[in-house]
């Protein structure tokens, strides 16, 4: 079982913190297929959302094919993200991690290394859709 | 979708103050309904004629498809927790319930005793001996034991500590959950609607300044920030909310259904904070679209 947690400050949209946190755990492998998402009422009690937060990230996540409802039971992942590219992940973390150490050692701190990634990011999905 | 309170022009006037006035609503039934204001500005007002306590000056309301207070089963329909959770400082927690039993039909003792259990209360406590979180807790019981369909409460957390604040909060949503009520709660502060609420109606100086989905909401407006230019000249789907310029800068908060498309503008989202100090700002500056000054 996962837990989730909000981010107030973040900008992002309670509901797509939810789907992201999913998300983010079926890369990782901490969820697998057949497991069971906290219900409706767990989420809503331990972080007073709104119910409807709840289920609307569920949907989500069922209309993304990852999860599944069954009525009166719960929630549960019938698809994992981790595919064939967790095995690359190993050194894709080492690859970075090196040039983590290499941007700190050119004097960047951690805001101007998160800007600069994401920059990147940016700019190379705009080259693939130009 | 029904809509759980319609209001059509509704208005209050004390003498000769309007509380509130032209308030036009329809807010659908499922939602957990935040409505925000500084102080003053009417919420108490509204909550009041929603629940029959107040009589509308003008226009008209309905909740849950009657008039308020009417009748025994619409009051039966409705749970009201006023501001600061009155409660009889003489009665122990066990003669609420029973007086609760007495005074409504659709009591349900079950509900009120594993909620008391659950949340920690002495049934042989008396309310006057309790903490403000404890007490506001006992009334959402009281009002939440008549089963209604829609619970109205005024200012539920303003007066509680941040812990219990959160445990209130946390309760409330389980028995959306649970029960399936719609909620419409007030409060001065966003921060404590922003995770609850999925509806909001923001109130300030007597009228509704604006009311929808916080989704829908968040997802039409935008704040703009650029080189100084006059907000007349935005395309005409973008209305401004809320504008302030500095000799360089320009900020403006704008309602558009469609994308802003200027690459000039840097477009940032906005949170219900945000939002809803747009819409005050607006207010104070009085809907007036000031031209700007053309330097020479």
């Amino acid at each position: 079982m996962i837990e989730f947690h909000l981010d107030s400050r973040s900008g992002v949209a309670p509901y797509q913190q939810v789907v992201q946190q999913v998300r983010h755990a079926l890369r990782l492998g901490l969820l697998e297929v057949g497991d069971q998402l906290p219900t409706v009422k767990e989420v809503v009690a331990s972080l007073a959302i709104n119910p409807n937060t709840v289920l609307k990230a569920y949907k989500e996540l069922e209309h993304l094919g990852l999860v599944a409802a069954r009525p009166g039971i719960g929630t549960f992942v019938i698809k994992t993200l981790t595919d064939d590219s967790l095995a690359a992940h190993g050194p894709l973390r080492r690859d970075l991690e090196r040039w983590l150490s290499k941007a700190r050692r050119a004097g960047l701190d951690d805001e101007s290394i998160d800007a600069l990634f994401r920059d990147v990011v940016r700019s190379a999905a705009a080259e693939d859709v130009a | 979708m029904t809509a759980v309170i319609e209001a059509n022009g509704l208005g209050k006037r004390y003498r000769q103050t309007w509380a509130l006035s032209e308030c036009t609503l329809a807010i659908p039934a499922g939602k957990v309904v935040g409505l925000v204001g500084p102080n003053g500005a009417g919420k108490t007002t509204l909550l009041h004629l929603s629940v029959g306590l107040l009589q509308p000056t003008a226009g008209s309301i309905t909740v849950l498809g009657g008039r308020p207070g009417t009748t025994p089963d619409q009051l039966a329909r409705v749970g009201f927790v006023a501001q600061d959770a009155p409660v009889y400082a003489g009665l122990s927690i066990r003669d609420h319930l029973r007086f609760g039993a007495r005074m409504n039909p659709s009591w349900d003792m079950a509900l009120a005793e594993d909620r008391v259990a659950r949340v920690g209360l002495q049934p042989h406590q008396r309310a006057g001996e309790l903490s403000g979180g404890q007490r506001a807790q006992l009334a959402l019981t009281l009002a939440v034991a008549r089963r209604p369909e829609l619970l109205v409460l005024d200012e539920p957390v303003a007066s509680l500590d941040p812990l219990a604040r959160r445990e209130f909060l946390q309760g409330l949503m389980e028995i959306v959950v649970e029960h399936g009520a719609s909620v419409i709660l007030s409060s001065h502060l966003v921060a404590d609607l922003e995770r609850v609420c999925d509806y909001v109606v923001v109130l300030v100086d007597s009228r509704v300044q604006v009311a929808g989905d916080i989704d829908d909401l968040l997802a039409t407006h935008h704040r703009l920030t650029g080189a100084r230019r006059d907000p007349d000249a935005l395309p005409r789907d973008q209305q401004v909310i809320s504008e302030s310029h500095t000799d360089r800068q320009s900020t403006l908060v704008v309602r558009t259904e469609g994308p802003v498309l200027d690459p000039s503008w840097s477009v940032q989202q906005l949170d219900l904070e945000d939002l809803v100090l747009a819409y005050m700002t607006r207010s104070v500056q009085g809907n007036r679209r000031p031209k700007l000054e053309t330097r020479p």
